[in-house]
């Protein structure tokens, strides 16, 4: 296995406040115990098709949720749930979307891959590997039209980044000095393809240099590294410098969508990385050397499956949408 | 408690698989995560993992077992320190049935679906009044320029738009009315600044985006399809994407195959999307302004060749046409033409020798593709009992086949004769001007179809 040592581990002591610590906590586990549940309600015939799980990447939204503000953008491919999560989208409606009834956030029609907040300025769910690169240079372009301040955070995977409309997107960002969080989740594997044999650039962190855009690696395991690049990027992109660069250094513990035979790695791999690099159990002991006690995480833990088992349970009992919404949002006033 | 792991279904199809082995044995405590069994599914053999900590308790499916149905329990899981007789108080009955009942909701269809149709009849035009003659291209731009000035969130985007004033000089002035943040040149990267033109639209702005040719489109169809067109659905009616693709379409003159084709047919084929395509410079400046207000995706097809013809055009500032209703360009009572851009023209040319004949041709100007404005269509097909359709696009799948089929669909009774449809050959545009000439649609096609229609 590659050397995941490299990324500059976060520079001087601890980036987080206990508070933000609690915080950050709160949501990988909220993201790891819905997943756990998908994969579950997947299992049961309740959600069909792709179904794609975070499980694994959870430092990344945590920490980079940290650092946004009211009114910052986001967009990311299929893999969606944890970013719809930390975005403030609640754990029913994405639940009841992946089970296709009317109470998601897209009424059924939409799927795993394809939900939409307006109100939490989540831009999707795409299905189109790098899709939201562009689309979402073009969030950051609203921005600076309207000078409103916003920092646009655009998730896309290692794969993805070998896409020609990333390259084009960073130039238009540059161009125009858009106020543009680029996020690489390398989390080493497009579908069954290894980082090594999909791409030439063996650091995904220059790709950006040619248009003059900063960049940093990160160890993305690691939401406390996750939340100081973020915060220093957004900083970089809301003073109107222009677009930044984060790689992720992450890890999918999942297969890549439900039907993953999972050939393309070692089983070791996977539990090591499980044993040795856990964002929530590394959070987790860094919070109890601060001295956070058990009684802490006993309740969260509470809390989360409650949360779970509720936004379960509304998921299966939620009525299918009504055949009358066959036709609807078709077009704007009809 | 103990709570039973059931047989999972590994794959979007998998109704059933074999337990191919236990990994973990009775007793044996197991982590979330850790493989504990493996299922071979029609596709691959896959490693089971545990969802919840506990002990393995009971096996209920010994390994090697085949044929076992999704939602089978394949064994009890216990928690630490829980005997396992605490199985003994679990329902193990197969649990096919998913959980939730699921109300199968949707009525069975009273009649196969039809293609949509249209009522235009409340649409009333308003009499513009006073004309001025001008060329579709200065209509083009005096309907960007009066939207702009309008809205302060319509803004140009595209390759040569601002500096060189347009490759096609429609464009012509508006850098310098707007500045350089409201008309904004490109580098040639169509599928980038179309995604970004869309993302914009979704989150409050309201681009128009020019492709130099709508032949460059196709690197960027991805986005006019899969974002544009199926957000609004996708989002169960959250989004809305009011953005306009526009440029021009169809044959130019020797461009070769590559730089020449209509793709009237490919976007009016997709939901989500409005499509025009103008004719004459009121058509143009009318259709486009519609578009530029409409709150959906809308992909305006322009016309090269047409762009230097001058016609009569509204004066009024506020003129403006709805989209989605064809005009009658010419009134007759014995065979109806229909057709789009260009080949408005042609259609004319074509009513004048037929009048010569004897023939009085009724005239329609679609001036939009989607939605097909189906009503004025079947109307001046009960009045005239014939259709032809005129296109300069290919014939398969052609904006033709719909309209003959609807006319089948909804006028059968009416016709005398077969519906017929005028067409570009079937071919890529050749280079040489010859054979050009001899690819496209001209009058005396449209006579010929017509006069056959006749028993001629
Ligand atoms: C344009 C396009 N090509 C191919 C696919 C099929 N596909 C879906 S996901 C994927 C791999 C993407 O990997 P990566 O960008 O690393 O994201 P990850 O799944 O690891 O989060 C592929 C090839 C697609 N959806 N779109
Ligand atoms: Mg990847």
């Amino acid at each position: 296995m590659g050397s995941m040592t490299d990324a500059p581990n976060r520079q001087n002591g601890p980036a987080l406040s206990r508070e933000e610590m609690e915080r950050a906590y709160r949501e990988m586990l909220l993201v790891r115990r819905f997943e756990e549940k998908a994969g579950q309600l997947y299992g049961m015939g309740l959600i069909g098709g792709f179904c794609h799980l975070y499980i694994g990447q959870e430092a990344v939204v945590a920490g980079i949720g940290l650092a946004m503000k009211k009114g910052d953008r986001s967009i990311t491919s299929y893999r969606d749930h944890g970013q719809m999560l930390v975005a403030g989208m609640t754990a029913r409606g994405v639940m009841a979307e992946l089970t296709g009834r009317s109470g998601g956030y897209s009424h059924g029609k939409g799927g795993s891959m394809h939900m939409f907040s307006k109100e939490q300025e989540f831009y999707g769910g795409h299905g189109i590997v790098g899709a939201q690169v562009a689309i979402g240079t073009g969030l950051a372009l609203t921005s600076a039209y309207k000078n409103d301040g916003a920092v646009s955070i655009v998730y896309f995977g290692e794969g993805a980044s070998n896409q020609g409309q990333v390259y084009e997107s960073f130039n238009l960002a540059a161009l125009h000095k858009l106020p543009c969080l680029y996020v690489i989740e390398n989390n080493r594997y497009g579908m069954g393809t290894s980082i090594e044999r999909s791409s030439a650039s063996k650091d995904l962190s220059k790709n950006a240099a040619p248009w003059g855009i900063p960049s940093r690696k990160v160890d993305g395991m690691d939401v406390a590294a996750v939340y100081q690049a973020a915060k220093e990027a957004m900083e970089h992109c809301r003073s109107g410098k222009g677009p930044f660069l984060l790689e992720m250094e992450t890890y999918r513990y999942r297969g890549h969508s439900m039907s993953d035979p999972a050939k393309y790695r070692q089983r070791s791999e996977v539990d090591e990385m499980r044993r040795t690099r856990d964002p929530i159990e590394t959070l987790k002991a860094e919070m109890i050397k601060h001295g956070i006690d058990e009684s802490f995480f006993k309740t969260v833990e509470q809390d989360v499956k409650a949360t779970v088992k509720d936004a379960a349970e509304f998921a299966e009992t939620s009525p299918e949408p009504d055949a009358s919404e066959l036709w609807t949002d078709v077009l704007v006033g009809e | 408690m103990a709570s039973p792991i059931l047989m999972p279904a590994l794959s979007p199809t998998m109704e059933e698989g074999t337990l191919a082995r236990w990994v973990k044995k009775e007793g044996d405590v197991v982590k979330p995560g850790e493989v504990i069994a493996e299922i071979e599914t029609d596709k691959a053999t896959m490693e089971m993992e545990a969802v919840e900590e506990g002990v393995l308790g009971r096996i209920l499916i010994t390994e090697g077992t085949d044929h076992v149905a999704v939602n089978t329990p394949i064994a009890v899981l216990l928690e630490e320190g829980e005997d396992a007789s605490a199985a003994d108080a679990l329902d193990l009955g197969p649990k096919t049935e998913p959980t939730a009942k699921v109300e199968k909701n949707i009525p069975a269809p009273a009649s196969a679906p039809q293609a949509p149709t249209s009522t235009t009849t409340d649409i009333v035009e308003p009499e513009w009044g006073e004309t001025a003659e001008i060329t579709v291209r200065e209509a083009l731009r005096d309907a960007m320029a009066a939207e702009m000035r309008r809205d302060e969130d319509v803004f140009l985007l595209g390759e040569e738009v601002a500096q060189y004033q347009g490759a096609y000089k429609v464009s012509q002035g508006l850098l310098d009315e707007f500045g350089d943040k409201r008309v904004m040149d490109m580098p040639i990267t169509e599928h980038g600044f179309t995604g970004m033109a869309v993302g914009a639209a979704l989150s409050g702005v309201k681009p128009i985006v020019e492709f130099m040719t709508m032949n460059f489109s196709l690197q960027a169809v991805d986005h006019i399809i899969n974002s544009a067109a199926k957000t609004r659905y996708m989002s169960g009616g959250q989004m809305s994407c009011p953005i306009v693709f526009r440029g021009p379409n169809g044959a130019a003159a020797r461009v070769g195959a590559q730089h020449s084709q209509c793709f009237g047919s490919w976007y009016a084929h997709i939901p989500g999307l409005k499509v025009v395509a103008p004719w004459s410079a009121a058509d143009a400046k009318g259709l486009l302004r519609a578009a530029i207000r409409d709150p959906n995706p809308v992909v305006v097809l322009e016309n090269e060749i047409l762009y230097g013809k001058k016609f009569p055009c509204p004066v009024d500032e506020d003129f403006i046409l709805p989209i989605g209703k064809a005009k009658i360009e010419r009134e007759g009572k014995d065979v109806t033409l229909v057709a789009f851009s260009i080949m408005v023209g042609v259609a004319l040319e074509a009513a004048e020798l037929l009048a010569e004949q004897g023939i009085e041709a009724e005239v329609i100007n679609l001036r939009t593709l989607r939605p097909l404005d189906t009503e004025t269509i079947i109307k001046s097909v009960k009045k005239t009992s014939r259709i032809v359709s005129v296109e300069e696009g290919w014939p398969v799948a052609g904006i033709g086949s719909e309209i003959c089929t609807v006319a089948v669909e909804q006028a059968f009774d009416w016709l005398d004769a077969p519906p017929a449809r005028v067409c570009g050959l079937d071919i890529p545009l050749p280079y040489a001007a010859n054979l050009e000439k001899l690819a496209l649609p001209k009058p005396e096609w449209i006579v010929e179809a017509v006069r056959k229609q006749f028993g001629d």
